[in-house]
């Protein structure tokens, strides 16, 4: 376990500490509440996409498998944990329905799709914002990978995937809501989503998915798979040759990383307090991305760093000069991709006289 | 003695240009066979087939006499004990030299397997050893980006022992090495032969010579002549479109 956090993760994560236990005390429990509640639930949302960001930096920084469909992973864990919240309404809804929700009343539906059973359960939402990610990668990867398609086509088939969710979820008679998506939610496990020790609660369930998700993903690369899965990013034909199955490993971690996305989204949707088909959009995922590229690409630590930046850049952003920001986005991008190939954490750790990147994690990881 | 590998008017060819035409080839278990000819002549072709890269449109390649390696692919033909040198170096160049020959060891393949594998001593000591048979222990931290050409092969080699297999394939082996080298390379491979097959393809004469082994010429696709070195030099068909030139 130890040997898992070296100083890059054992900074982060002392980072990480701080802020979890500094932004609720400042929140909750301070005179004058010098943390304004809005910024507890920006952080937190921060949160989960750095957690998303973590997996995808899992497939793309390792493993080379460019996913631009990850925010559809992310979106079904989202629609999971909203289903749930729709379900925890109950006779408060618009239509005081005791079972159906809102919008179902308002297709004049008489009763519950099948699956939508189950979801009054809090236990089986959160297992299904993990298990419905999960079984979507392994059944997209194991058509992909075993039919061997990569590098762009890849790129362009999880593209394609995400955006006919995308579709699928914007039709009314899907039952997930149509265009609207699930909103208007009131109380998880019986707390008010509305109150701000909630909102702190739900901030810090995110910053321990996130380190949870660090070391998890920390021990995956660092073990000899993680090694076979960088043999396979540098030269897969090479370690088909030495009789590694490269379909299965790409398999195995293309679903740990759609589950770890799920988490994320299932964290995340308490916390804006709507889910809807927009989070599909193929626009999110290359967002996600850019993150990754953004933060240091094949560092885990760099990709979370990345998509904490991007998140305080794009609100500080939007709120100045709001028609600007894809734009910014775009040249950021752009500026890293040319100049800072390690992204940001490789020029921090280069200035503190240290190398990032893949090849380097590997050099001190032997060392 | 028994048969290892065996091709049997196998086939393949490329947009309607026969890269391997109506080849068969017999190789025994523990030998040595040097494979020569000229430039296109389908030895990396072949090669391609045994392992299951490539498949051929017709024929028969079999594996001891009893797996169809038409069937196989890569990883497969890989986990029968078949190992193989590309002609174009190919490490995994951001891991250590080190650890290129740790994921060659000869371990279980599977996903759980190596996500829960632990670096025994005895793997310590089989890596320690094999680096200091290709003369790559002082260089063992280094990432295999940055060895020479020649100490990429030399990677490679290790790598292939590593795998232990039955049978390996070495396409040329002696490409970038200076000629101590050379005549090391072919030194070790005559000691591998016996515990293990070997099959080399090579244009350095020098080197075949070393080898000193039976000779398969491949020329267009389809053995042009067999025998030893001295037998196949003297064959005119052989002075004309390969060792004339
Ligand atoms: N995948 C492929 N697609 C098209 N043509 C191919 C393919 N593989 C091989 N060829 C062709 O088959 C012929 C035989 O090639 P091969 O690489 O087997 O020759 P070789 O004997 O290994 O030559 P060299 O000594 O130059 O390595 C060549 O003309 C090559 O262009
Ligand atoms: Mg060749």
């Amino acid at each position: 376990m130890l040997n898992l956090v070296d100083r890059r993760m054992g900074i982060f994560l002392a980072g990480l500490f701080l802020l979890t236990v500094a932004i609720p005390v400042g929140n909750l429990a301070m005179a004058g509440q010098p943390v304004p509640s809005y910024i507890v639930a920006l952080l937190g949302k921060y949160l989960c996409y750095a957690l998303l960001a973590v997996a995808l930096d899992l497939v793309w920084g390792y493993c080379g498998i460019l996913s631009l469909g990850h925010g559809a992973f992310f979106a079904l864990g989202g629609y999971a944990m909203g289903m749930h919240l729709m379900r925890e309404i109950g006779a408060r809804g618009v239509y005081a329905n005791p079972v159906l929700p809102d919008f179902m009343v308002f297709l004049n539906w008489d009763s519950l799709p099948w699956y939508w059973l189950g979801f009054d359960m809090f236990g089986f939402a959160l297992a299904m914002a993990l298990l419905v990610p999960g079984l979507l990668a392994f059944v997209f990867g194991w058509f992909a990978f075993r039919s061997r398609v990569t590098g762009v086509y890849l790129s362009i088939i999880t593209q394609a995937m995400t955006y006919a969710l995308m579709l699928a979820f914007f039709r009314n008679e899907m039952g997930f809501g149509g265009y609207n998506g699930l909103t208007d939610f009131k109380d998880v496990l019986g707390f008010s989503l509305q109150a701000d020790s909630t909102r702190a609660g739900l901030f810090v369930l995110s910053a321990l998915a996130l380190a949870a998700g660090l070391l998890v993903s920390k021990a995956i690369t660092s073990s000899k798979l993680g090694k076979v899965l960088i043999a396979i990013r540098d030269a897969e034909s090479r370690t088909r040759f030495i009789g590694y199955r490269v379909e299965e490993y790409k398999l195995f971690v293309f679903v740990v990383s759609a589950m770890m996305a799920g988490l994320a989204g299932a964290l995340y949707v308490p916390q804006v307090g709507i889910i809807n088909p927009g989070e599909f959009s193929p626009a999110n995922s290359i967002g996600i991305v850019i993150w990754v590229a953004l933060g240091g690409r094949g560092t885990l630590v760099g990709a979370a760093m990345g998509a904490i930046i991007v998140g305080i850049a794009q609100t500080l952003f939007t709120s100045w000069f709001p028609e600007l920001w894809l734009f910014a986005l775009g040249g950021l991008f752009v500026f890293v991709t040319i100049f800072l190939p390690d992204g940001v954490l490789g020029l921090i750790e280069s200035r503190l006289g240290r190398k990032a990147g893949p090849g380097a994690a590997a050099k001190e990881a032997s060392a | 003695m028994s048969t290892q590998l065996l091709l049997d008017g196998v086939n393949r060819s490329f947009d309607g240009f026969k890269a391997i035409n109506d080849l068969s080839l017999a190789v025994e278990k523990g030998e040595l066979r040097a494979i020569i000819g000229p430039n296109g002549a389908g030895k990396t072709t072949m090669m391609d087939i045994i392992t299951g890269k490539t498949r051929p449109d017709t024929g028969r390649v079999m594996w001891n006499q009893s797996v169809d390696l038409t069937r196989t692919d890569e990883a497969g033909s890989a986990r029968l004990g078949i190992g193989r040198k590309f002609q174009k170096p190919t490490v995994f160049e951001t891991q250590t030299v080190e650890d290129n020959i740790a994921l060659a060891l000869k371990e279980d393949r599977s996903v759980w397997a190596t996500l829960f594998h632990r670096r025994s001593a005895e793997d310590t000591r089989r890596i320690g050893e094999l680096l200091e048979l290709v003369k790559l222990s002082h260089v063992a931290g280094w990432m295999a980006g940055d060895l020479s050409h020649g100490q990429k092969q030399w990677l490679e080699i290790g790598m292939l022992l590593a795998q232990d297999p039955e049978l390996l394939l070495v396409d040329e082996p002696a490409a970038g090495m200076t000629d101590a080298e050379t005549m090391r390379t072919a030194e070790l491979l005559r000691q591998i032969a016996g515990r293990h097959t070997v099959i080399v393809v090579e244009h350095d004469m020098d080197f075949v010579r070393a080898l000193d082994c039976r000779v398969t010429v491949l020329h267009q696709g389809h053995v042009l002549a067999e025998g030893s070195l001295d037998h196949v030099s003297a064959n005119e068909q052989v002075i004309e479109v390969y060792l004339g030139r």
